[in-house]
């Protein structure tokens, strides 16, 4: 067990000293909300209604910003080879990895997404329903992710590979995600917000367990 | 390979065959629908694709495992051979699907849960093809992609159920129901044999593509023991 916590630090520590992880996420994420308003006109009551879906749409593109060098830049100096012969059982690994990928690219785009809702005239009332929905709902884009990142080790420009793999994996966070949200501005007959964050629950759940065995099995295969 | 040279002409006679006989029962034969009249005909080409497409993604995921568990070649080679099989029948059935939507819900599309979780498998088709396409390596190629199948396989149940979870514009199942068919038998015999028939040209399209893969792997095999010498 330490030695999980050991590679989860690591990864917070990796992060914020090495550069170009969850900041650039966060800019980047910054950068895709406000060319929104651009790209639509200023129309605030529009903006108030497309809020909920842009914010998520950006957080999923954000999150796949930083997922090419989860396993990459391990293979490229061994340390996936050592992960691999430790003690550490794969999977773990891959658990550890994907956490602090959530720790360093998940939580500062969830702290980030409140202030960029106000770009979006998103209502004060709807920022306590976004970041809950966020808190549960992003959990699984690292994990998954992670499975895709594992996938794509070792391939040249693997990153656009990445996205291709991974994206229709987070369609059901994306739907789950934006209906909590905006069940929580307008009242939408039959469609609970509370429904949907329990769905939102368990797609995260169920990629707890397939992020970290899909992810271990994809590291084998590359590495094998 | 000898046994599927020898099987290929009869599997392709009965199934084009049987295909014949179901399109031609469906469109010249079978009465039109009391409440969508002649284009429930789009039923008897919208319906096997639709079939297939989730045939071909089970097979590609049973072919995967099989690859992974037993490690048995021929897998690896069942596997890649379905895939562009499958993401051109989805593809079909998305088509087909628009095409009927049209005069019946007066829209191509709608963001329903049925039509998106198709969407998505021709989007886990065209990355399974892409992964296949980025790794050089074979072996290893073929590990990655039969992983990634395989995690890809938690839709085939989204697809079959969405229907029922989900109160959407796409109506539920009424063929292969636990309470029999809801459809009308004069109806469903035309379906079922054109099912068989589409079946069948798959299996055999999948056998064409193997011989192919298995002769380009000889090839390749071959050159390298060339360039080797």
């Amino acid at each position: 067990m330490n030695a999980f916590f050991a590679l989860i630090g690591r990864e917070v520590r990796l992060a914020i000293r090495v550069g170009g992880g969850g900041g650039m996420a966060v800019f980047f994420f910054l950068i895709t909300i406000s060319i929104v308003p651009l790209g639509v006109g200023p129309d605030l009551n529009l903006l108030t209604r497309i809020a909920p879906g842009m914010l998520w749409v950006a957080l999923l593109l954000s999150a796949l910003l930083t997922l090419d060098r989860l396993f990459q830049a391990d293979q490229e100096d061994g340390t996936l080879d050592l992960f691999l012969m430790g003690g550490l059982s794969l999977e773990l690994v891959v658990l550890a990895k994907a956490f602090g990928h959530w720790l360093t690219t998940g939580l500062p785009l969830i702290v980030a997404a409140p202030v960029l809702g106000l770009l979006l005239n998103l209502p004060l009332e709807g920022m306590g329903p976004l970041m809950l929905a966020m808190a549960i709902g992003s959990p699984a884009l690292s994990l998954l992710g992670a499975v895709g990142a594992a996938l794509a080790v070792g391939v040249r420009r693997g990153g656009l590979l990445i996205s291709l793999l991974v994206l229709p994996f987070y369609v059901p966070v994306l739907i789950f995600g934006v209906s909590a949200t905006r069940a929580a501005l307008i009242a939408v007959p039959g469609d609970l917000g509370g429904r949907s964050l329990l769905l939102l629950g368990a797609v995260t759940l169920v990629s707890l367990v397939l992020g970290p065995v899909g992810g271990a099995a994809a590291l084998r295969a590359n590495l094998r | 390979m000898a046994y599927s040279g020898i099987a290929l002409p009869y599997l392709w006679t009965i199934a084009l065959l049987s295909m014949g006989t179901g399109l031609y029962l469906g469109v010249f034969v079978a009465p039109a629908d009391y409440q969508q009249g002649e284009s429930v005909r789009m039923m008897y080409i919208h319906v096997p694709t639709a079939w297939l497409s989730q045939f071909g993604y089970g097979l590609m995921a049973f072919a995967s495992a099989m690859a992974l568990i037993f490690r048995h070649p021929l897998a690896d080679v069942a596997a890649k051979s379905a895939a562009p099989i499958g993401a051109a029948f989805t593809f079909l059935a998305l088509v087909t699907g628009a095409l009927w939507g049209k005069p019946m819900w007066g829209t191509y599309w709608v963001w329903d849960a049925r039509l998106t979780s198709v969407l998505i498998l021709f989007f886990l088709y065209l990355g399974y093809m892409a992964l296949w396409a980025t790794i050089e390596d074979p072996n290893r190629a073929a590990r990655v992609a039969a992983v990634f199948a395989l995690v890809g396989a938690v839709n085939l149940p989204i697809i079959r159920f969405s229907v029922d979870w989900w109160n959407t514009l796409h109506q539920p199942t009424s063929v292969f129901r636990l309470d029999g068919p809801t459809i009308h038998p004069s109806l469903l015999w035309p379906l079922l044999i054109g099912a068989i028939g589409f079946t069948l040209f798959f299996v055999a399209v999948l056998l064409v593509r193997m011989r192919a893969e298995i002769l380009r792997r000889r090839v390749r095999t071959l050159q390298m023991q060339q360039a080797a010498r």
